[in-house]
């Protein structure tokens, strides 16, 4: 993605300006959320760009995919960002960044190590928000149709005659 | 086309649920001039609406209707409110099944005697056998089209098959090719061959795999003798002051009650709904449900010992593409008690697609081990573990009165606990599926755990002492001489064979018994 489809029509130059460091990956501003590399962003409505932030950190650190890009992972939990939602996730959220503090850590985002925030996930995940965090990227994240070829998987064949003729058995170095 | 009956015709036969058991039943009936009214909680779908994707298809054909669960079976914990993924639809399971088609082997109609006495099971023998079974086994394989019986070639192998098959042969299985599946090698029966599509999980759309949706019930429908009533809920099951069953409530597509008069009536809602509608039909002359003087209704539940193995090679093996389950190995399926349980295991090629295996793989498992898994997915070949599990009484389907459905009726909680043989039975496969795997050089295998339930079995017996069951050798209930069962919930015992080729061959004899009766005039 350009600069040119960056928020509110902000150039990569002007966003990475006003941003205040979130984590290592992300830069954050009044009401948006970016890649550090301008390679996304996203308008918020609802959540505090740092707890989206660390929302996003989150669902990558439960799912870690090294080859998928944190866009995935923002559309995955970009459904929180509502009203409704946005209560019980900030909750949430400031328990993670709690339980981090209880571990010398600033916050979640400052936990350098995936292994470290693994750890911290791993002592809390009875708890029922972060079985709603995960739970929901079981088909928030492996259901987006565009994550599937970053797998090799290739959806529906009914349109293209299935794969009778398509290599149902090219197996070749058995 | 499709006959009206009038909801005051008392001359009709009334079958619940329009799957293997209902949807043949209807048809075979409709066939020999008997009047049917087929009532079907779900909606019609059609090759044409079925989905090549596997949430969207899940939320247009699942039976998703509150269910719970209890019990040591880990879909208790992982899928409490699922215990099930079966269909809710004109056509039932027949939409979502596999295809897999083969026989009971002649032990297994007979497994108290074959087997003897096993602690903390409820063993039985079927008081019908192989023989008597086999003219009805070959209807229900030329009606379904059967590869590899009648002289139908089997389907070509995919790259799963091929993965499974090379192992298979190192591991030196003798029993090993593409199954007898119910899904066409070459055209057959006004349906065209396989494409080698997947989503066989997802409903057909070429229409290859054989579905009651689209072959026994517009052919029936087409009689004039069968009328399906859809979206159609059956709440209860009405009998006079002599004990005979009279006719069905059920809501209809608006919500409104009605009440359809028969003179006999055919449950089929599979083996969590037929016996919760017995259940909830409890009268003051039936205070324990209908057809339950032996206390049997809803006890004896089974679900096949599952259980896959995942394995991950160093090379891709795109196992998605082509049949779902289009390969077998049937060494296992003896009884060899060496092995350290009794029955046996049919293992057989499964593929899921990326949404259902992160869904499947293990369910609620992340981090790194788990997604490490799904990078592997293109590399990724696939079996699934079909054993005998044992009958136990309490393993059973109840009604849970702290849970009501949409309609206000108290909805089927299904208890499972695992019986030691069938943990055996499970770590034996297990061990085989990854030495399978290991010996074309997997690089990492995964013992899959079972999902929710396809093969629900068990929860309306077939005996021959009414004492020991709910049904006698024709399904007809030991109680109520005008009350059938027609579906898997009928099964004594599950056998280690996939179920369908069974349940229709013994719907296709039902409808023989019953329309041979109904002229009798004894039913």
């Amino acid at each position: 993605m350009k600069t040119e489809n960056s928020p509110k029509g902000l150039t990569r130059r002007q966003l990475l300006a006003r941003a205040t460091a979130a984590g290592a990956a992300f830069v954050t501003g009044s009401g948006f959320l970016a890649a550090r590399d301008g390679a996304w962003a996203t308008e918020l409505s609802a959540l505090k760009p740092d707890s989206f932030a660390t929302l996003v950190q989150m669902a990558r650190d439960i799912y870690p995919h090294d080859h998928v890009g944190d866009e995935y992972y923002v559309i995955a939990v970009k459904g929180y960002d509502t009203p409704d939602h946005a209560e019980d996730i900030e909750a949430g959220i400031e328990a993670l960044n709690g339980a981090a503090q209880g571990r010398g850590y600033d916050s979640y985002l400052a936990i350098g190590w995936e292994r470290d925030r693994a750890d911290l996930l791993r002592s809390m995940e009875d708890s029922p928000f972060f079985q709603r965090i995960r739970g929901g990227l079981v088909t928030g994240l492996y259901n987006q149709k565009a994550v599937w070829p970053l797998f090799g998987y290739e959806g529906a064949s009914y349109e293209l005659g299935g794969y009778i003729d398509r290599g149902f058995n090219d197996i070749n170095w058995l | 086309m499709a006959a009206p009956f009038d909801l005051n015709d008392d001359t009709v036969v009334v079958v619940i649920g329009t799957g293997a058991g209902g949807g043949v039943l209807a048809n075979e009936l409709a066939q020999k001039g008997v009047s049917v009214v087929a009532l079907e909680a779900g909606g019609r779908y059609l090759p044409e609406d079925y989905v090549n994707d596997e949430w969207e298809s899940f939320g247009q054909l699942a039976w998703v209707d509150p269910r719970t669960t209890s019990g040591d079976w880990r879909v208790a914990k992982d899928f409490s409110g699922l215990p099930a993924w079966i269909v809710k639809a004109v056509g039932g399971t027949t939409i979502h099944w596999a295809g897999a088609s083969i026989r009971f082997q002649p032990h297994e109609w007979k497994a108290k005697t074959t087997y003897g006495n096993v602690q903390g099971a409820n063993l039985l023998d079927w008081p019908i056998d192989g023989e008597e079974m086999d003219p009805w086994y070959t209807l229900a394989e030329t009606k379904l089209g059967v590869t590899r019986t009648g002289g139908r070639a089997g389907l070509p192998g995919n790259n799963n098959y091929l993965v499974f098959e090379k192992g298979a042969k190192a591991l030196g299985y003798k029993e090993v090719h593409t199954g007898r599946m119910a899904i066409n090698s070459d055209d057959y029966d006004e349906r065209i061959s396989c494409q080698q599509t997947g989503f066989c999980f997802q409903g057909c759309k070429w229409g290859a795999k054989w579905s009651a949706a689209y072959t026994d019930i517009p052919r029936g429908e087409a009689t004039g003798n069968l009328e399906v009533r859809d979206h159609a809920q059956v709440a209860r099951i009405l009998h006079d002051d002599t004990g005979k069953v009279t006719g069905v409530e059920y809501f209809d597509k608006d919500g409104n009650l009605q009440l359809q008069k028969a003179r006999v009536v055919c449950v089929a809602g599979n083996s969590f709904e037929s016996p919760r509608l017995l259940l909830n039909s409890a009268s003051s002359m039936f205070p324990d449900g209908l057809a339950n003087s032996s206390g049997q209704v809803g006890r004896n539940y089974m679900r096949h010992t599952t259980g896959s193995v995942y394995a991950i090679f160093d090379k891709p093996v795109k196992m998605w593409r082509g049949t779902t389950m289009a390969g077998i190995i049937q060494d296992e399926a003896r009884h060899d008690p060496s092995r350290g349980f009794v029955g046996g295991y049919e293992l057989e090629t499964l593929s899921l697609g990326l949404p259902f295996m992160a869904a499947f793989l293990d369910p609620g498992a992340w981090g790194r081990e788990f997604t490490s898994a799904l990078d592997g997915y293109e590399n990724m070949a696939g079996l699934w573990i079909v054993g005998e599990d044992m009958p136990q009484e309490t393993n059973r389907v109840t009604l849970n009165h702290d849970v009501k459905d949409a309609l206000g009726l108290p909805v089927a909680n299904v208890h499972f606990d695992d019986h030691p043989n069938d943990v055996a039975m499970r770590n034996h496969a297990y061990r085989q599926g990854e030495a399978i795997y290991d010996a074309v050089g997997a690089t990492r295998t995964f013992p899959t755990p079972p999902y929710p339930s396809t093969h629900n079995l068990g929860t309306n017996r077939m005996s021959e002492n009414p004492r020991d069951g709910v049904v006698n050798r024709w399904g007809q209930s030991h109680d109520i001489a005008n009350l059938f069962v027609s579906d898997g919930s009928q099964f004594t015992t599950g056998a280690s064979e996939n179920p369908t080729l069974t349940i229709v061959a013994l719907a296709i004899r039902q409808a023989d018994h019953i329309a041979r009766e109904m002229s009798a005039g004894n039913l």
